[in-house]
């Protein structure tokens, strides 16, 4: 235990293990994707028609947003290359399926039916539609484990969109809620604020959407605010799901460990690098 | 354990006990599933004390870790003393009529759960503490089931 919880030897064995494993999940997952499957083979010609057009008037107004995005992506680009800088936006997608099945009932993780065939590498991220989902913890043959952002061992290194201001969000246990530690009393915050991935750590790409906020507690005698925020990903009933590769090379910061599973004890530091905000490392000192 | 009389169909009872562990369930019944795993394992340990123990709960549980995808060994380290405690007590357990087996069992149940506690302690994972023992409860009210329907199982498939 000791062995897989610090080092990696172990890998190879979780991976025969779950491959050997596999036809239980599979078994497991059944229900759902014949179900799936019946309704798909049995639903009505007018069903279909009614959602094809549903899908084509929803294509339309996809690709009309895509050729401003292209242009957009053109002119960014060219704008980066004028100033020299290395960053380029370009990433491959890998569409994945969530096997329903349960897993530790304390931890916010999901089993996805890709794997090591398929090209699913460790800490790669998740997505979907909407935003950040997670990122892939271990990974077997055909399937692989990912751990959601809400898991309370998970931190994202995450922006406001309105100010720019840097923080990590942290999952939390028991519902689908995102918590940023450390913020300073006089932060400037308000609800409804949109926060994006911030790249930095180079495990998720750069500007996904994380979440909004939806209450702040402020209260005088605590060193930080109390932010909780709700993920713009559709986290409990999402079945597809975007593995993104080649992420952007992002700067290199040392906040690396930030995006990794961490323990609660190594956060604190963690975001006194992202609050760089003389009256924040104070109070953390007062705190102890 | 191979070569004898019906490893298959422990085998196989395994595999559905660890198939009904991640079965999805809605939301407010999560906290409630029981650990059929070993109630299966609790089972076979007093029925066939020579051939399922400590080695076979070590790998039943070492599966559980790897399909729950936890830590590797919290759940092999609290299934060998499960199995270790009903192997231990497989004597007397025989001999109790079933509602005082199933309060054995629970108490085998709390210490496996003691064990996983611990470990998850151990390594800083957040347990909401009043949750995590209803298991336990859902395990004692279902013993009687999974002791009914596993014995007639063995009887029928004469496993010994």
């Amino acid at each position: 235990m000791v062995t897989d919880h610090q080092k990696d030897y172990l890998t190879g064995l979780r991976t025969t293990l779950s491959v050997v494993l596999y036809p239980i999940q599979a078994a497991v997952d059944l229900p759902r994707s014949g179900g799936n499957w019946l309704k798909e083979t049995f639903s009505s010609r007018q069903q279909l028609q009614e959602e094809n057009a549903s899908m084509r008037a929803q294509n339309l107004l996809l690709q009309s947003r895509l050729q401003k995005y292209d242009s957009l992506l053109a002119e960014n680009n060219r704008l980066r290359e004028l100033l020299d800088s290395s960053s380029k936006v370009n990433e491959n997608v890998l569409i994945a399926e969530i096997l329903s099945i349960d897993l530790e009932p304390f931890t916010r993780r999901i089993v996805i039916n890709k794997g090591d065939v398929e090209g699913v590498f460790l800490e790669q991220p998740l997505l979907d539609a909407n935003g950040v989902l997670g990122q892939v913890v271990s990974i077997g043959a055909f399937s692989s484990t990912a751990m959601l952002i809400t898991d309370p061992s998970h931190a994202l290194p995450v922006q406001s969109l309105r100010t720019g201001a840097r923080a990590i969000a942290i999952g939390v246990a028991t519902d689908n809620q995102l918590k940023l530690n450390h913020i300073p009393n006089n932060a400037d915050i308000k609800i409804g604020d949109v926060l994006v991935t911030s790249g930095l750590g180079g495990r998720f790409p750069v500007g996904y959407p994380v979440g909004t906020i939806t209450d702040f507690v402020i209260d005088p005698s605590q060193p930080f605010a109390k932010v909780s925020a709700k993920p713009t990903a559709d986290i409990e009933h999402v079945r597809e799901v975007l593995l993104v590769s080649n992420a952007p090379p992002t700067f290199n910061f040392d906040a690396t460990i930030a995006e990794q599973p961490v323990e609660p004890d190594t956060i604190s530091t963690e975001s006194n690098n992202s609050n760089t905000d003389g009256e924040s490392s104070n109070d953390e000192g007062s705190e102890q | 354990m191979m070569g004898q009389r019906g490893s298959f169909t422990i085998i196989l009872s395994f595999a559905a006990a660890l198939a009904l562990m991640i079965i999805p369930l809605p939301s407010w019944l999560v906290w409630a599933r029981p650990d059929w795993l070993a109630l299966a394992l609790i089972y076979w340990c007093i029925a066939l004390p020579h051939r399922v123990g400590i080695f076979s709960g070590f790998v039943v549980g070492l599966s559980l870790d790897v399909i729950r995808g936890g830590l590797l060994g919290q759940y092999a380290a609290s299934y060998a003393v499960i199995a270790f405690l009903a192997i231990k007590l497989h004597r007397r357990l025989r001999n109790f009529p079933v509602w005082q087996q199933a309060l054995t069992v629970f108490l085998i149940l709390i210490l496996g759960q003691l064990t996983t506690l611990w470990i998850k302690g151990m390594i800083h994972e957040p347990v909401p503490i009043i949750y995590f023992w209803i298991p336990s409860i859902t395990g004692l009210l279902l013993w009687p089931i999974v002791f009914l329907v596993l014995r007639f199982i063995r009887r029928n498939f004469h496993v010994q």
